[in-house]
């Protein structure tokens, strides 16, 4: 293993009031006072919808594009005055899969070997290697041109960890990809983060940073509206949900209308399928309050569930409240 | 303990890197190009080859009329100009493998890693200047084969040479400005329409005397022009003189307006590279 330089003091990634602003898109994208700390050896989530500013905080942290304002440090140094001391301890996986299409994947490894300054009969090694760790020994001869998407990536994953990184950005790793591809994106950075690597990952879905999260930053507009662990953010929200399932849906309204009375927060009510989903702080309590309103009502539901809830309530609980500080959830979510 | 030497040999190779040694290793992988698209490199290379017979046999005989300086040979003052065409179609290439490795996030990953930004630019550089050299001296042997030649002297024609590539070394610069900065593969088209008028625009291949007074004047005045006359000049092929300051000087201006095209567009092609995506 090729391991890079040692990192310099401090947590893995350390960002202090970073303000980016484009001019030409006033609609998103642009960042506003981000603060985000990653501990070394741990898979930080950004997660949040397109525009949020997630790709943004990617490249000024490697250091592709400068920030306004605000400081920010990876593995110990900062990415506006010490830019090269960070890209020697970092990988990076693009939205796009940067590979060259007309090199085979084994004269791509071999590249970015060399770029990393590797001798060469290192980066023949280290190449070899690579392939044979993300299955592509076969292809190695082969033109990228002519890899399945899965391939692509995998590649492009590889091409990070020519040198493993200290801190590896990961944005959106598999947007695009079959469950297939996802699933194999997905043990190769679990795997990693076995081997001490700490990764910052973006990602529009909530099941990934849900899967491979230690802890997550939610971004919308620029902002952060939430962060934690993903327990933490599911308990941040008014603890767990009831799902109650009637025969009727006309039914809906009312059993509604009478569980304001122990609902934690605003109620998803779904037609299609005679749902209606509470949130509630206390199950138990609620449990025998819905019990009871169900039978004063003399309805017989087909299905009562409790559950924890799903990260994409999380985020549209704490995107749409409005007159709901960001910092409160912080200060909640936070240790 | 093994494991951790090992670490530490690798820490040592990883210091040495300079940007002449990366980009060196940028230009070796456009050479993997060449080689893993040879229909690619030669068409390329070739395509300057077949405009000169275009030239040369389809329009040749009636440009080179009886009363011309170069009556009967054409290619006598052809080749200059299909030399200098060559140069503003170079411009081609480099903007199409910028504008390439910019959409596909290539570029991205290589300002990520530790090689300093110039290495980056300067492989293309190194890459497409080697391009030019190859395709020049394909044309030269193009030209002798059919019946041009240059009469003064070996230091006139590395002059002549010389020229040429400082063309080429600026217009590198328009070439990566407008690759990283153009939207797409749309935008590259366009620019590949323009060198068109952009070339039969000067004295490349007609002398500008012929043409209407108002369209003389422009051809005149195309750097372009100025490159072709003084190469002219150097290797000896009968050239347009017109009289005027710009057939005058032509040698200074085929080094002026070089230098100043480099002047405006490579602080402008740096600025556009650093802020690639914002």
């Amino acid at each position: 293993m090729h391991q890079p330089p040692p990192p310099g003091p401090g947590p893995a990634v350390d960002v202090r009031g970073l303000r980016k602003q484009y001019p030409r898109s006033p609609a998103g994208t642009g960042l506003v006072e981000l603060d985000l700390r990653v501990d070394a050896g741990t898979v930080h989530g950004l997660l949040g919808p397109n525009g949020a500013g997630k790709s943004t905080t990617v490249r000024i942290l490697t250091t592709l594009t400068r920030a306004d304002g605000g400081t920010a440090r990876v593995a110990g140094f900062d990415v506006r005055t010490q830019g090269r001391e960070v890209r020697r301890r970092i990988g990076l996986v693009g939205q796009a899969a940067a590979v060259d299409d007309v090199l085979t994947g084994r004269q791509n490894l071999l590249l970015i070997g060399r770029l990393n300054h590797l001798s060469a009969a290192a980066a023949a090694r280290r190449a070899d290697e690579l392939l044979q760790r993300f299955s592509l020994t076969d292809a190695a001869a082969r033109k990228v041109d002519g890899y399945s998407g899965g391939m692509r990536r995998r590649l492009d994953l590889a091409a990070a960890l020519v040198v493993a990184p200290t801190v590896l950005f990961v944005d959106e790793p598999t947007t695009g990809l079959d469950p297939q591809g996802r699933r194999e994106v997905w043990a190769a950075i679990r795997e990693l983060v076995g081997s001490g690597t700490t990764v910052l990952l973006t990602t529009q879905y909530l099941e990934e940073a849900d899967q491979l999260a230690d802890r997550i930053t939610m971004l919308s507009a620029g902002r952060v509206v939430g962060r934690g662990t993903p327990e933490e953010l599911k308990s941040a929200i008014g603890g767990d949900w009831l799902d109650v399932t009637l025969p009727d849906p006309a039914e809906l309204e009312r059993l509604q209308r009478a569980a304001q009375r122990f609902a934690a927060g605003e109620m998803v009510v779904d037609e299609a399928t005679a749902q209606l989903r509470i949130p509630v702080a206390d199950r138990t309590r609620a449990l025998v309050a819905l019990s009871t309103l169900l039978g004063e009502y003399g309805i017989d539901p087909l299905d009562i569930a409790v559950r924890r809830p799903t990260l994409d309530e999380v985020f549209l609980q704490l995107t749409s409240t409005t007159g709901r500080p960001a910092a409160d959830t912080d200060e909640a979510a936070r240790r | 303990m093994s494991l951790i030497a090992t670490h530490h040999d690798e820490l040592t190779v990883r210091g040495t890197g300079s940007a002449l040694g990366d980009a060196w290793l940028l230009t070796r992988r456009q050479f993997w190009h060449w080689r893993a698209q040879p229909g690619a490199f030669l068409v390329g290379l070739f395509f300057p080859v077949l405009v000169t017979f275009m030239f040369g046999a389809l329009f040749g005989g009636a440009i080179a009329g009886p009363d011309t300086d170069y009556a009967g040979n054409y290619y006598l003052f052809l080749m200059p100009g299909i030399f200098t065409m060559a140069m503003l179609f170079g411009l081609e290439s480099t903007m199409t493998a910028v504008n390439a490795d910019a959409a596909k996030g290539v570029t991205d990953r290589f300002r990520s890693l530790p090689i300093s930004g110039v290495a980056v630019v300067l492989g293309r550089c190194i890459a497409d200047m080697i391009n030019s050299v190859l395709g020049l001296v394909l044309l030269m042997v193009t030209g002798v084969l059919l019946g041009w030649s240059w009469s003064n002297g070996l230091a006139g024609a590395a002059a002549a040479f010389g020229l040429l590539m400082l063309l080429r070394f600026s217009l590198l610069w328009v070439g990566i400005f407008v690759g990283v900065t153009a939207r797409g593969p749309e935008s590259v088209a366009a620019v590949q329409i323009l060198v068109w008028p952009v070339s039969m625009l000067s004295n490349l291949f007609v002398d500008p005397a012929t043409m209407p007074g108002w369209l003389g004047a422009i051809a005149s005045v195309n750097p372009l022009s100025a490159t072709a006359s003084a190469t002219r000049e150097l290797f000896g092929n009968p050239g347009w003189n017109d009289g005027s300051g710009l057939s005058e000087h032509a040698l200074t201006l085929a080094i002026c307006w070089p230098i100043a095209i480099s002047l405006v567009f490579a602080p402008l092609a740096v600025r556009a590279y650093r802020r690639l995506g914002g």
